[in-house]
């Protein structure tokens, strides 16, 4: 199944969990905010909120800036 | 001599400097210059985590998270929704409900959208920020910012990186005599005396990173930024001499030798 992450089509064998989405990537699920279908989620329901096929996911940390 | 503590939203801050982490050679010369400039507020940007290449380390690795406060931004926001957008991200991402907002109307001199930066801070104010907008140094605008909510206005001394010095030294006269929260001068310090005369001027505070962040010496800019601001502090509690067209004598005029 195919969703849309941060732009870019990414590949998924099936629904997944916020939280196994960011494990899967390597991401420390503390320093990021997760847009779910243009909703912001909440931290505490990473674990409870899965990713269906065609969802979109955007993933935004903190860099550099002024 | 006395001065009020640097309160912003009711939070106290012990340096009137705050400071940018872009564009720094490295993340640890970043570090260095925090800690050189003695700033206990840092700005950061919201962007979207790079999936394809996990390696690059984490801005937050580098700052000293129990001594700096973390202030995002909405840099790069064209639109007021993606303005409020990116502050609600930051708020997930960060542990605040602090944002410096921007919502910039043009490419070339990053200039505000007043229009659309007074809506946004309206519509964030609702949802419980503390919001602290970029803005040009309009004292007019400054004022609706403030009607609309704002916990500081941030004046630009001149076009974000153009290290150019603070343009209308009037407005920001007037701005701050305006305005019934500080006001903190944001984008165009090229070095220590522009950020010392915005202190002199009654600036509360001074914002910034290129500065800083592009120097040859990172560390040593940000060591003279830090004694910029304390300098232009006191001379501004201090108050300066008027200015005057002709000379007035230091040493007494009489009991001159041989006359």
């Amino acid at each position: 199944m195919q969703i849309t992450l941060n732009g870019e089509r990414f590949e998924l064998d099936r629904p997944v969990s916020v939280t196994d989405l960011l494990a899967k990537l390597d991401i420390d699920p503390r320093r990021v905010a997760v847009e779910h279908n243009l909703g912001i989620l909440k931290r505490q329901r990473f674990p409870e909120v899965l990713v269906h096929e065609g969802d979109t996911v955007e993933i935004v940390n903190f860099v550099g800036g002024g | 001599m006395n001065d009020s503590p640097f309160v912003i939203g009711g939070r106290t801050f012990r340096s009137r400097l705050i400071v940018g982490t872009g564009k720094y050679p490295s993340n640890a010369v970043m570090a260095q210059a925090h800690e050189a400039s003695g700033a206990d507020m840092v700005t950061v940007a919201v962007r979207r985590v790079n999936i394809s290449d996990r390696s690059r380390e984490s801005l937050l690795d580098y700052i000293d998270t129990a001594r700096m406060f973390i202030l995002p931004n909405t840099a790069g926001c064209y639109t007021a929704d993606e303005a409020v957008r990116t502050a609600h991200l930051a708020r997930e991402a960060g542990l605040s409900n602090w944002v410096k907002l921007e919502v910039i109307g043009d490419e070339r001199t990053l200039f505000p959208d007043n229009e659309a930066l007074i809506e946004a801070t309206r519509r964030l104010v609702k949802d419980g920020f503390v919001v602290l907008p970029y803005t040009n140094d309009d004292p007019i605008a400054c004022r609706k910012l403030e009607d609309a909510g704002a916990a500081a206005v941030m004046p630009l001394g001149a076009p974000i990186g153009s290290g150019l010095g603070i343009q209308n030294v009037n407005n920001m006269r007037i701005i701050r005599e305006f305005a019934r929260v500080p006001m903190i001068v944001d984008a165009g310090v090229g070095t220590a005396s522009d950020a010392a005369l915005a202190m002199e001027l009654g600036a509360d505070g001074v914002l910034m990173n290129t500065a800083i962040a592009g120097a040859q010496a990172p560390v040593a800019m940000a060591t003279a930024m830090r004694h910029a601001i304390v300098a232009g502090r006191l001379a501004f509690l201090a108050g300066r001499i008027p200015r005057k067209m002709y000379a007035t004598a230091s040493s007494p005029v009489e009991g001159l030798v041989g006359r």
